[in-house]
């Protein structure tokens, strides 16, 4: 989603000089579409998280739409306080990307994997936290949102060819938008593990387990009336995030659950397990974590099995 | 008139020690000591350093008071300038009113939160940046206290600055050797202060923080291009009150009925000095 992102921004800040893009020091070979449009719109702040983010709260004020940009984890945690203390209690258009949520830095190690970016920034009021699922996603969000009041955060994957079929890049702020209908079970899945949802609906459907998959991208503020509505009528709710299972989408749903009084079972698909030092692929972790596509069909099977016997 | 242009009204340091010293006991709350050691490096300010038509206005110079805990000193500076009236003055740390120990930008004339140190002059850097990009000959001020040169985010702000060469940015240190807990020179030494801005490419300037004059002459010097600049404000932590001049609990510690009494009258006292 880093191309993506980059020929976007490229393209809004053709058309609005108030766009500017401050960088970690990170986006080699990624950032190029805008920087080298907009070499003087575009700085590279060094390794310096927390200055990005009150740099960016000082250019917010006066006028501008800063978007700064690092690795999720950095993004999010190292400069957690300067987010609330900044963009947040001011109130002030601030642009977080937060590249590689997820498992997407695999090989990296555990001190570059996102798995609580989620989980802490949706803590903050008035900040604003979307997942894309897809490149195309990513195009569109940054269109419908890059203008709106207040501070954003946007998790993006790393990968450039991420394509969800039949999503076709549709966005509406605090929406799900439907991949697939069918009355078994709800999918409700967050960003970048939509194309794994989506294989495994197919594969459940294969199996005579009818799912609809609805992909959830907005993340904060809570789309509460969306997902209360449709959720309605479902027995089973089945969460896939790549995120730790407390805090992220699991939890905003069971919080939409418990408050709605629904009358359906919840299981959250998330990482469940604190750091163990081991690196590997995307697929391989995506794999220990019980996040893959095969994963995803046990846990919706196991789920329609288990109502089917209590029925 | 300075150089700027702006019509100055010079703001009495007395009349600022006073307030401070009326709001503390009032609302019996301490960081007595921290105001009173910016309260003449914040008159100064707003006697017409600072180019503030209007609080709203876009040209304003940004000012941000890093060390938010000294923001008594700050509504008592808005109040003599007449952007803060006398009632709203007195609901200093009351039950929902804007006036908190730290400042919140809700209130007219304070253009940033701040309280968590180390954030300011990020900010700070961020708004001289922005006056530059957009044309404007704007300044940001921002005054942090010598104690929260430990805060390591305060040095990323001090690189950034250096790098992009942000002459439009000052800092003020109110370095009167204390904090919290104890004095800098026993908790975390500042020793060779000078030398540390100088080696990360700033314009170093040492001032005596209580001298008006002084601070304005500095100011009126800078040079319009080059590197940032600092003042390095030598300052007395409760500075006006003798009982509070360097003591470490006048940190946090608020008056008695019989200190206010004494405190009110050094103040008035001095107030030729």
């Amino acid at each position: 989603m880093r191309a993506a992102f980059a020929s976007t921004l490229a393209e809004l800040a053709e058309r609005d000089e108030r766009i500017l893009l401050l960088t970690g020091d990170l986006g080699y070979k990624a950032l190029e579409p805008f920087s080298e449009r907009f070499p003087r719109r575009f700085f590279n702040v060094g390794v310096a998280e927390q200055n990005m983010v009150g740099l960016a709260t000082g250019l917010a004020e006066c006028g501008f739409v800063p978007f700064v940009y690092s690795i999720a984890t950095f993004a999010s945690l190292r400069a957690y306080e300067f987010i609330r203390n900044g963009p947040v209690a001011h109130g002030l258009p601030v642009r977080i990307v937060g590249v590689g949520g997820g498992f997407d830095y695999g090989s990296a190690g555990p001190t570059h994997h996102g798995l609580e970016d989620v989980g802490v920034l949706r803590l903050q009021p008035g900040l604003t936290v979307v997942a894309p699922a897809d490149c195309e996603q990513t195009r569109s969000i940054l269109r419908d949102t890059w203008d709106r009041p207040g501070p954003f955060y946007y998790r993006l994957s790393k990968d450039d060819r991420l394509s969800v079929p039949g999503l076709d890049g549709r966005f509406s702020l605090g929406r799900a938008e439907v991949l697939r209908r069918g009355p078994d079970i709800l999918l409700l899945v967050a960003g970048s593990l939509a194309t794994e949802a989506l294989a495994a609906s197919g594969a459940l459907n294969d199996m005579g387990i009818d799912a609809t998959l609805a992909v959830v991208s907005t993340l904060n503020p809570a789309p509460v009336d969306d997902l209360r509505g449709r959720i309605e009528g479902f027995d089973d709710v089945l969460t896939i995030e790549d995120h730790y299972a407390a805090g992220g989408l699991g939890t905003i749903v069971a919080e939409v659950v418990a408050e709605s009084g629904a009358r359906c079972r919840l299981k959250r698909l998330g990482v469940k397990e604190g750091p163990d030092g081991l690196s590997g692929s995307l697929p391989s972790l995506l794999k220990r974590h019980g996040l893959g596509r095969s994963a995803i069909v046990a846990a919706a099977q196991a789920a329609v099995e288990a109502r089917k016997r209590s029925d | 008139m300075n150089a700027s242009g702006t019509p100055a009204k010079t703001l009495q340091p007395a009349a600022l020690r006073r307030i401070i010293l009326e709001q503390s006991k009032r609302a019996n709350v301490g960081h007595i000591g921290s105001a009173l050691s910016v309260a003449d490096i914040l008159a100064a300010l707003y006697s017409g350093i600072l180019r503030i038509e209007r609080p709203d206005d876009p040209e304003r110079d940004r000012f941000i008071l890093s060390k938010g805990h000294a923001a008594l000193a700050l509504y008592a500076a808005l109040h003599l300038r007449g952007l803060l009236d006398a009632g709203t003055l007195d609901t200093y740390c009351a039950d929902g009113s804007l006036l908190g120990v730290h400042p919140e930008p809700a209130l007219p004339g304070v253009d940033f939160a701040t309280g968590s140190l180390g954030h300011g002059l990020s900010i700070g850097a961020g708004a001289a940046l922005g006056a530059r990009l957009q044309g404007s000959s704007r300044r940001a001020f921002a005054l942090v206290s010598d104690a929260e040169l430990g805060e390591g985010s305060l040095w990323e702000a001090v690189m950034f600055a250096a790098h992009h060469r942000l002459s439009n940015l000052v800092a003020i240190v109110d370095w009167n050797g204390q904090q919290a807990l104890g004095y800098t020179e026993d908790v975390l030494s500042l020793r060779g202060l000078p030398d540390r801005f100088r080696s990360f490419g700033w314009d170093v300037h040492e001032v005596d923080g209580h001298n008006l004059a002084a601070i304005g002459r500095a100011v009126d010097a800078l040079s319009v291009d080059g590197p940032p600049h600092v003042l390095l404000a030598r300052t007395t932590f409760g500075k006006g009150v003798s009982f509070m001049e360097g003591k470490i609990h006048w940190h946090y510690w608020p008056m008695s009925d019989e200190e206010y009494r004494l405190a009110l009258a050094e103040v008035s006292a001095g107030s030729g000095r």
